[in-house]
């Protein structure tokens, strides 16, 4: 019996020795470009120019953090890059939520056509749209400025937002707000009081995307803000290595810096992003 | 830390934002409403749908009637052409070759995409809870790097001096590529962007295809199994039936984002060497805004929505009969 166990134990022992090793490989494979940036940025650059590449950063250093961020503009970029981030997020959520609402927990007509209208909105081809973009904004004479930036980044994360939230919406249990009606709350007071404090992790989830969305979006401020100290943080970054030369080192300071929160925020909420990355972008 | 399974994706799941099940339906539930007050809480949204997407769309079409080069820029005169961005463009031998490029692109990534997202992704259906929660970690970084931050890596592990990727083949004996420049040559600039994109690509389709796998009845594992159904027979009639809505939604949502996508291709070498790098979002970026023929790009970009609006009404069909089938 104890002998049979232990050749069961060998047979599953070796069935899942390629699985795993076929994991390893491609883990390593998945990883390395991220771990490669960061061993880059950490390494000082006699480790970086050197003709066999050094694979773990034996003497860290912040140096090239330090030229990234005493780069010119660096600071106000950061600032253009949260702000027009975080008030575009902002404003979607206080507009998605009213729609949501509507969406989730009224029936009306036309709710078919209007849930159909943000699926189609979510795909928008915004990278192809940018010459109309850019002629809209010069017209109003806004270019190197961040409200259109800001504006336009809403629209671009507001379809997502609003078919999420509805979700989130339609998750609470109708009867709890009932019963906050028939307690003589108003409809308004029974959202607040209710719904709102029970939504609040899907807003929190449901931003991540708009937070991603509107700090990495390139085409549209490539365009629209050419000015130096009107741009924002990826379109520094894809100039960053004109701008340093072959300064890899530095470079990869950069594009860590860019990339962190980003890398960050996924792994925290990897499990939402997933479920909620195929709700938005796929049903509705 | 693995996926969560409640909210499934497309197509396998239970719905548990519709209507409950023995719940009552919506339209007879106390909260019915009458009047205008859905459409008043929708307009914002549609307002400003309309206003920033929707006059743009208007104005991309108007522009691609007009005669807008540099000259006609700065002096603020609009000038109409007809029909002319439009005859040229399909006249052009340039559009067609692009066209085709793009076309090709987009196939090729997604046959990568799509392979190797479905083959990771049932690898990690296979995996222990510790592998699995290791190799999810891998996708989950890649998948996460922001596209510059990725353009930007690749180029350096790509970079012809000191790049870690010509010292790789170097050392494994093909020494010619010690000094190869990646950015030189049509195939290879495609190469590193096809590489680039598949790599963040990938994790989507197999995070969520393995979450789809989760929600599949063990039972019919059993059943097969029951009636002597070899494990591939048992993949054939239980788990690929489960995941056909699944791959279908997803390789249409992958030809829609490849084939519009910018960013990867136009940082990583800005459609060059000599243009040959451009696929249809790219040409019209450059022929617009680089060669300052507003109008031209304009009816490039006309044709290049047009064609992705083929896609997607074929795409939002697929989405909205599963999402009708589940009713």
């Amino acid at each position: 019996m104890k002998r049979l166990l232990n050749r069961r134990r060998r047979q599953r022992l070796r069935a899942g020795l390629w699985p795993n090793a076929t994991a390893l490989v491609l883990f390593a494979g998945f990883v390395f470009p991220v771990y490669w940036m960061f061993n880059t940025a950490l390494k000082p650059n006699s480790q970086i120019t050197t003709e066999e590449p050094v694979w773990f950063p034996s003497s860290p250093t912040l140096e090239h953090f330090a030229t990234a961020v005493r780069a010119e503009h660096f600071w106000s970029l950061v600032r253009n890059s949260v702000t027009v981030t975080l008030v575009a997020v902002g404003l979607a959520l206080l507009i998605a939520l009213f729609s949501a609402f509507a969406l989730a927990r009224m029936r009306f007509r036309g709710r078919k056509g209007v849930i159909l209208t943000f699926m189609i909105a979510q795909m928008a081809p915004w990278e192809v749209m940018v010459i109309a973009i850019y002629m809209t904004v010069r017209d109003a004479d806004m270019l190197n400025s961040l409200v259109p930036l800001t504006l336009f980044y809403t629209v671009m994360v507001l379809p997502l937002t609003i078919l999420m939230l509805r979700g989130y919406v339609a998750a609470v249990p109708k009867e709890l707000e009932e019963s906050a009606m028939v307690d003589g709350c108003g409809r308004t007071q029974a959202f607040r009081k209710v719904i709102f404090p029970l939504l609040a992790p899907g807003l929190m989830a449901t931003s991540l995307f708009g937070f991603i969305t509107a700090w990495n979006e390139f085409p549209m401020v490539l365009i629209l803000n050419k000015d130096p100290g009107a741009q924002t943080l990826p379109l520094w970054l894809s100039k960053f290595q004109t701008a340093f030369g072959d300064d890899w080192g530095a470079t990869m300071a950069a594009a860590s810096l860019f990339a962190l929160p980003i890398l960050l925020l996924f792994l925290y909420l990897q499990r939402k992003v997933v479920s909620g990355l195929t709700a938005g972008a796929v049903k509705g | 830390m693995s996926v969560q399974t409640d909210e499934a994706p497309p197509g396998v799941r239970s719905t548990p934002r519709r209507e409950q099940p023995g719940g009552e339906p919506h339209g007879r539930g106390g909260v019915r409403s009458r009047g205008g007050l859905p459409y008043l809480l929708l307009l914002p949204a549609l307002a400003v749908t309309a206003l920033l997407l929707g006059w743009p769309l208007v104005m991309n079409g108007m522009l691609s009637f007009q005669k807008l080069n540099m000259t006609q820029l700065i002096q603020h005169v609009t000038e109409w052409t007809g029909t002319d961005n439009y005859s040229d463009t399909l006249g052009s031998e340039d559009f067609w070759r692009v066209t085709l490029r793009s076309v090709l692109f987009t196939v090729v990534n997604v046959v990568l995409i799509m392979l190797g997202g479905t083959l990771v992704g049932l690898l990690l259906a296979r995996l222990g809870t510790r592998m699995r929660l290791l190799l999810s970690v891998g996708l989950v970084l890649a998948w996460a790097m922001p596209p510059i931050a990725g353009t930007t890596v690749y180029q350096w592990l790509f970079a012809q001096r000191f790049g870690v990727v010509n010292w790789v083949l170097d050392a494994a004996g093909f020494h010619s590529m010690a000094d190869f420049n990646w950015t030189g040559g049509q195939l290879s600039t495609f190469f590193v962007i096809s590489l680039l994109i598949v790599w963040t690509s990938v994790p989507f389709v197999a995070i969520n295809l393995y979450a789809a796998t989760t929600i599949i009845p063990r039972e019919l594992y059993e059943a097969a199994a029951l009636d002597g159904a070899s494990a591939r027979q048992s993949f054939t009639t239980v788990t690929l039936p489960f995941l056909k809505p699944f791959l279908l939604v997803t390789t249409f949502l992958e030809v829609i984002w490849i084939f519009k996508a910018f960013a990867h291709i136009f940082a990583i070498n800005e459609g060059g060497p000599d243009r040959l790098t451009e696929t249809l979002p790219v040409y019209a970026f450059v022929e617009g805004v680089g060669n300052q023929h507003y109008g031209m790009g304009a009816a490039i970009s006309v044709l290049t929505i047009l064609i992705l609006l083929a896609l997607m009404s074929y795409y939002l069909r697929i989405a909205l009969k599963q999402e009708e089938d589940e009713q």
